[in-house]
Parts: structure tokens; C-alpha cells; sequence
């Protein structure tokens, strides 16, 4: 199968990316001047980053959309206000995750965006689930960026007027050079930024706007030392089908009315998990000194007992040292427990910690 | 005088009398990206010839560095363990890795010289 360009490819080649292989698509790893600057620009001014590859899944629907949904989706999407945002999973009978998304509700129905990944699968089990009953357009005729950093709000202010007034998790339409743009105020980063929906025939045009008044494209390797210094998951790696939410610390999204009703798609396991507790569960690993410990690595207890393994590791440059995360046996989950990672023969001391590694406010309240 | 020789694993190595110097190649920091993490050998031990003497990481993953020719290794550069954003830096002069005593001079000549390694780099990078 050939590997798709998105429609920011030219762009990427004239900032001097090196494209990688992901999901299908040939994808910017890093521009010129590298991660560790990458990621700092990110932290303390703006980065634009191509997510095009994502889905940008429409489903158009109302009250009984809500309801076949709220069958799939541990959320109180009845009560979710119009515009606002929610991070969810779709899950298997056993509360395994088939992929983590953002649901936002659109004055036409929903807007589910996907990892690349798993769109065309989560389409397809989608699609069972409803029955044909909704439209559902997995759109390949949008583009999405995100601006994240410092800077982002002020930047896309500029050129799109009005989005400095959105706030945390919530979206709406505006118009850029006549063209409907969906704009949320959200990320992966850690950072305050917004995420935009856009025809790809103008994110081009947008993106370049957005390089002029002072943001700068940020590849793939600094978004993953972004969102993990931020704590947060990527599927295929800190979250799969033998994972549940509960399993994965992620209880926090599962709406506690869901749960008392316990009518969606894996919520048995789900309750029995948050009633019985987990055999495991993820946490944030610090290893001491500057070791990096990468997925698979093994974890062991003080008595040399495999406990774990490490599903996320690399070096946080914000934090200036090893960041990683990994799932053990619940007994040995609790804060600054100490354990051991086996790196090249070795095994290493860390600690288990609290997450995120790197920990900014969200803009929550600007109305 | 000395010498500057170049290996395929992408080291280069400065003799001076019985003594070289080894570090990676300003190519390799390159194609390598970010360097975050560096181990060195110890003072002391023996290295053989194209073993793994030390690892460097990136961002994005970890990589082997191999010792160009064998010898005991007499010294190690503590300032690139200590910010390994050096070798990225200065990769060919001050950010060097180890210096080893070298057992046999005839190992030397395995080695490419500067033209034949930069011809080297550019065919296996394209």
C-alpha cells in the first residue's frame, strides 16, 4: 500500500522535515533543529503540529444519536452543552480499548476525532454498532492542526479572530478567508493550544499565516516528549485491548452516572473493576540518574520480582532528564515506591511517581 | 603527528604514539538527532576490536558505540556523561568518548581516511 502525503507535505519538505512512516502516512518526525529545541519552542512560545493523519469522524444525529451513543461511550453526552468536548474510549465487551478519542458535540450531531491508526477499524465497529441508523463521514477532505504553547491563543487570535475567548474543552465554528473552520481549544501537550478542523485545500495557506505571526511546525518525536512529560497516553503503546480504563488510570473520563446505570458497551467489567480494584494499573516511572528506560523494559520489585513493564519512555527535555510510564501490579503502585528497570543487562533504581512529569494550567475560565 | 581514521559503525579515532582517542562522527550526530543519554566503558577494562564500547540515546532511541580497533582503556570523557548535548555540539573534537592503549597498530589499517569515510557516509545516508 502507498503511503499517503497530507496536504501540509510541501510545507514540511520547504521546512526541512525528515518524514518517518506512521499509521500509513509519511509523516514529519523533526524539522532542522531537533526535538530537544522543538519541544522547548513548544513549552515556552507556540508549535503548529500536522495531526491530519488523524480521523475527523462526523456523525450526524440528534436525541436517538445521543442515546445509541451513550450505549458505546462511558459519557453523559445528554447532558454534554453544545460545543463542549469530552475524552472517552471505545471499548470491547471486556472494557478492552480499541482506541482513546475526543467526542465533541456539534449543533448537527457529534465530531469524533481518532487515532490513525485505528479510524478505519473504529468506523467499521462503529457502523455495526449503529446499524446504519446515522450518516457518518470519516472526512478526508479536512485537515487538523494543533497550536500549542504559551503564545497559541495570541497567534491564532490574529489570524482567527475570536478563539481567545474559547475555553478549555469546549469548540465552535469560525471562518477563515471565507472557509468554515472547527476550532476546539484543546491537545496533547500539556500546554493551552487548539486543535483546527479546516478543508485541506487551505491549511496550507493557515499554517503559513500562523509560521509568520511567530509559531513553527513541531514533528512527531517532540509531540510524544510533550504528551508524555504531560502524563497522557498513546494508544498501541500505554493503551491497547488487553488494557481497560480502569487498568490504564484513566477512571476520571468515565462519567459516575454511567456507572451507576452501567448500560455501555464494557461496563460490567468496568464496575467490577472499580468495586474489586486491578491486578494492574499504570503509573509514572522516574528512573534515577539519566538512564531511559523504553517500552518493554522491564520492572522488578526491591526483591528482584518482575512487577511490570514500561509502556512509554524517553528523555523529557522540560523535565531535563528520564520520564517514563508503565503499568505494575497494583500492591506496588503507590508514590515513591521503589523498584528497578532492567536496561541492557542492567537493572537500574526509579521510583514509582505521580503524574504528569511537566504540569501547566489549562485556560479553564476566561468568560 | 597524528592520525585521523574513520570506521563504518561511523567512530573516528585520533592516534597519538600508542594512544587513540575515539569518538562519533559529526554524520552520526546527524543522523542520530538529540543526544540525551551516553555510557562510556570503564577505566580500565579491555575492548576487541568493532565491540560495543558504550551507548548513546537520542530522543528517539538507543544506539551502540563500537570500539574502532582493541586496547585497554585508559581514559573516559566524564563532561559528555554529565551533559551528553555536547557530542551534538562538538562530536569530533572535545566531546570525544574513550582513549584506549592500543594492543595492535595493524588494526589501524582496517580504517578508513577522511575522503574514503565521507564518500562512505554519503552512499549509506542516500
Amino acid at each position: 500500500m502507498e503511503t499517503k502525503k497530507t496536504s501540509l507535505y510541501q510545507l514540511h519538505q520547504d521546512c526541512n522535515a525528515k518524514f518517518v512512516e506512521f499509521a500509513g502516512y509519511q509523516m514529519p518526525i523533526q524539522y532542522s533543529e531537533g526535538i530537544v529545541e522543538e519541544h522547548k519552542f513548544t513549552r515556552n512560545h507556540s508549535g503548529i503540529f500536522d495531526v491530519s493523519h488523524m480521523g475527523q469522524l462526523f456523525i450526524y444525529g440528534g436525541e436517538d444519536l445521543i442515546k445509541d451513543l451513550e450505549k458505546i461511550f462511558p459519557l453523559d453526552l445528554k447532558n454534554l452543552k453544545l460545543n463542549h468536548s469530552k475524552y472517552s474510549f471505545l471499548m470491547d465487551k471486556d472494557a478492552g480499548i480499541h482506541d482513546d478519542l475526543i467526542i465533541t458535540k456539534t449543533n448537527e450531531g457529534f465530531l469524533i476525532i481518532l487515532n490513525a491508526a485505528c479510524k478505519d477499524n473504529d468506523l467499521k465497529i462503529l457502523k455495526e454498532l449503529l446499524k446504519e441508523k446515522y450518516k457518518m463521514v470519516l472526512d478526508e477532505n479536512r485537515s487538523l492542526i494543533a497550536i500549542q504553547g504559551p503564545k497559541s491563543s495570541e497567534i491564532l487570535d490574529d489570524v482567527v479572530n475570536g478563539v481567545k475567548d474559547l475555553n478549555f474543552m469546549s469548540g465552535n465554528w469560525f471562518s477563515f478567508e471565507n472557509q468554515k473552520v472547527y476550532i476546539t481549544r484543546s491537545g496533547y501537550t500539556g500546554e493551552d493550544g487548539f486543535e483546527i478542523s479546516i478543508a485541506n485545500d487551505f491549511v496550507d495557506k493557515l499554517t503559513r499565516e500562523l509560521i509568520k505571526k511567530g509559531s513553527k511546525l513541531i514533528g512527531l518525536g517532540a509531540r510524544d516528549t510533550l504528551r508524555l512529560e504531560a502524563g497522557l497516553c498513546l494508544y498501541g503503546h500505554d493503551l491497547d485491548k488487553d488494557k481497560t480504563p480502569v487498568e490504564a488510570n484513566l477512571k476520571w473520563a468515565i462519567s459516575k452516572e454511567r456507572i451507576s446505570k452501567g448500560d455501555f458497551i464494557g461496563s460490567d467489567i468496568i464496575i467490577k473493576q472499580l468495586n474489586n480494584g486491578v491486578s494492574k494499573i499504570r503509573v509514572g516511572i522516574k528512573p534515577e540518574g539519566r538512564i531511559i528506560a523504553r517500552e518493554k523494559t522491564k520492572i522488578f520489585n526491591q526483591s528482584d520480582v518482575h512487577i511490570g513493564e514500561i509502556t512509554s519512555g524517553t528523555f523529557g527535555p522540560s523535565v531535563n532528564g528520564p520520564v517514563a510510564m508503565g503499568y505494575v501490579e497494583n500492591q506496588f503502585s503507590k508514590k515513591n515506591t521503589k523498584v528497578f528497570l532492567e536496561v541492557r543487562g542492567k537493572k537500574h533504581p526509579a521510583s514509582v511517581c505521580s503524574l504528569p512529569f511537566y504540569k501547566k494550567s489549562y485556560v479553564k475560565g476566561v468568560n | 603527528m597524528s592520525t585521523v581514521k574513520y570506521s563504518k559503525e561511523h567512530e573516528w579515532i585520533k592516534v597519538d604514539g600508542d594512544i587513540a582517542t575515539i569518538g562519533i562522527t559529526k554524520h552520526a550526530t546527524e543522523m542520530l538527532g538529540d543526544i540525551v543519554f551516553a555510557e562510556l566503558p570503564e577505566k580500565g577494562s579491555n575492548v576487541e576490536k568493532d565491540g560495543t564500547a558504550g551507548v548513546v540515546e537520542s530522543t528517539k532511541a538507543a544506539s551502540d558505540v563500537y570500539t574502532p580497533v582493541s586496547g585497554e582503556v585508559v581514559d573516559t570523557n566524564q563532561a559528555i556523561v554529565d551533559d551528553p548535548s555536547k557530542i551534538n555540539q562538538d562530536p569530533e573534537d572535545s566531546a570525544w568518548f574513550f582513549k584506549l592503549k592500543i594492543k595492535d597498530p595493524s588494526e589501524m589499517d582496517t580504517l578508513m581516511n577522511k575522503d574514503d569515510y565521507d564518500k562512505f557516509a554519503k552512499e549509506t545516508s542516500a
